[in-house]
């Protein structure tokens, strides 16, 4: 596989990567795993600033991880009462600000568009970690990680299902919209208020992605070899009695497994809430609190992709 | 270019709107719009030039239309485009000596700034950055766009609604 130059690139959406670009980019996150063992100095004199503007633990610890694995720095805006921002300063003055403080910049901000905005002008690198309801690049990435390394190192063929809240959760979509780059069968599983996107089913449809929707996972669960739960959200719910309807239908418990694949893999963007009980954290199907660990792996192969570009050796 | 004298209009007895000397004429409105399209292409009857509207008029290809004749005023193409997204059929007509020098079907590029907001609240184009609303056109009949920003999908009456 040729080497890709990532430099100065911004990650901005999961659909701007094609295969090879991913592909490229899960080899180098694979690389990552004895410099996370062994330590590393490939950042040294890096400095990335995150700017949450929205809560996150998961994601932030992670980058921030990832940073310091490779020796970077890490300036951290976490509080969404910035002093800026309360005294009037939009996101363009801050954005402006901050390229001159940091080599590279991650961004969760609530305004949908927001970090592809910010891309068009900054100077330095913006990666969304999660902007607006839509997109979280990074996330699908990992995501696209745990599944090739879980399941015999492939991602072609397999019988993948997203179940939970399609409709609002960025996770499901921005993974649906990776898996399409690949030879998979998708399964959206979800109450009929919380269905993904039509125009997502239509995308999908067009790239010739086979795609089934339903209320119900037992039908298929037999056959799936990958289940991707999400948290489904109380406050989505304009009525809190359609919430208590649906909210013990989308929780996966042990016996729902009896038919299930040796091989299956359980997997989850977390905080898990109800969705897994908690029986099936000690199973071998497990993996969402892996997935964490090849979060870091994915956040050290993309921070050093874009401000190193070609320019390091990992052997 | 042809010279055509409005040969496919009624007799001179019958038009509503008498024949302009120069100028611009907007023909095949969608019935209705014709107030509509005035605004997006940014003409308040503020300017002075003599403006025309004749609207539900019949028509021989669609049942009814609107017409919309600017006197002394060519309009220009970037503005005039913008009338597809709520008329996809209307042609443009630049008159010189009450001939018709020149006649296009409006037609849209691949994307639209700035004209329309996006009605999506959450949108970064609608919050306090110094940024247009971009627009990526899917289809054009019927219109059917997507925000570039936060990927909403927008169709004629989510359009026509913000005039």
């Amino acid at each position: 596989m040729d080497v890709l130059n990532f430099l100065g690139r911004h990650v901005i959406s999961i659909k701007d990567f094609s295969r090879e670009e991913l592909d490229f980019i899960l080899k180098v996150a694979n690389q990552m795993e004895r410099l996370y063992k062994e330590g590393s100095n490939l950042l040294k004199g890096k400095i990335l600033a995150t700017l949450f503007f929205e809560p996150s633990t998961r994601t932030r610890l992670s980058f921030v991880s990832a940073m310091y694995k490779l020796d970077g720095e890490v300036i951290s805006l976490s509080n969404p009462e910035m002093s800026s921002i309360v005294k009037g300063e939009n996101l363009t003055d801050t954005i402006a600000t901050v390229q001159n403080y940091a080599d590279a910049i991650v961004l969760r901000h609530k305004l949908e568009g927001s970090s592809k905005f910010m891309s068009e002008i900054s100077r330095v690198p913006i990666i969304n970690a999660g902007s607006g309801t839509k997109e979280h690049p990074t996330q699908a990435m990992l995501d696209l990680l745990t599944i090739q390394n879980e399941i015999n190192g492939k991602i072609d063929g397999l019988k993948i299902a997203i179940a939970g809240d399609l409709k609002y959760g960025r996770t499901g979509r921005s993974l649906a919209y990776a898996l399409s780059n690949y030879d998979v069968n998708l399964y959206f599983i979800s109450p009929p208020l919380l269905r993904m996107q039509p125009e997502v089913v239509s995308d999908l449809q067009k790239l010739k992605v086979p795609v089934q929707e339903s209320e119900d996972i037992m039908p298929f669960i037999k056959d799936l070899d990958v289940i991707y739960m999400t948290r489904i959200q109380k406050e989505r719910f304009p009525d809190p009695a359609e919430y208590e309807k649906v909210k013990g239908t989308y929780r996966l418990s042990l016996d729902m497994l009896n038919d299930a694949k040796d091989e299956l893999i359980i997997m989850h963007p977390l905080p898990r809430v109800e969705e897994i009980d908690y029986e099936i954290d000690k199973t071998k199907y497990a993996k969402y609190f892996k997935q964490t660990y090849y979060g870091v792996l994915l956040r050290m192969a993309l921070l050093t992709l874009i401000l190193k570009g070609d320019n390091f050796d990992l052997q | 270019m042809e010279r055509d004298s409005y040969s496919h209009q009624n007799t001179e007895k019958e038009l509503r709107v008498r024949k302009i000397k120069d100028g611009t004429v907007i023909d095949h409105i969608t019935p209705g719009n014709a107030l509509n399209v005035l605004k997006i292409v940014g003409i308040t009857g503020k300017e002075g030039m003599i403006i025309s509207i004749a609207m539900n008029v019949p028509s021989k290809k669609a049942g009814l239309k609107d017409v919309v004749k600017v006197e002394n005023r060519e309009l220009d193409p970037e503005q005039i485009n913008r009338i597809a997204l709520i008329s996809p059929n209307a042609t443009i007509n630049i008159i010189r000596d009450y001939e018709v020098i020149a006649k296009d079907k409006v037609s849209l590029k691949d994307q639209i700034q700035d004209v329309i907001k996006c009605l999506n609240p959450n949108c970064i184009t609608n919050g306090n950055e110094p940024v247009k609303s971009l627009f990526r056109i899917i289809q054009t009949n019927p219109i059917y766009i997507r925000c570039e920003y936060c990927d909403r999908i927008m169709e004629y009456d989510d359009i026509v609604k913000q005039f």
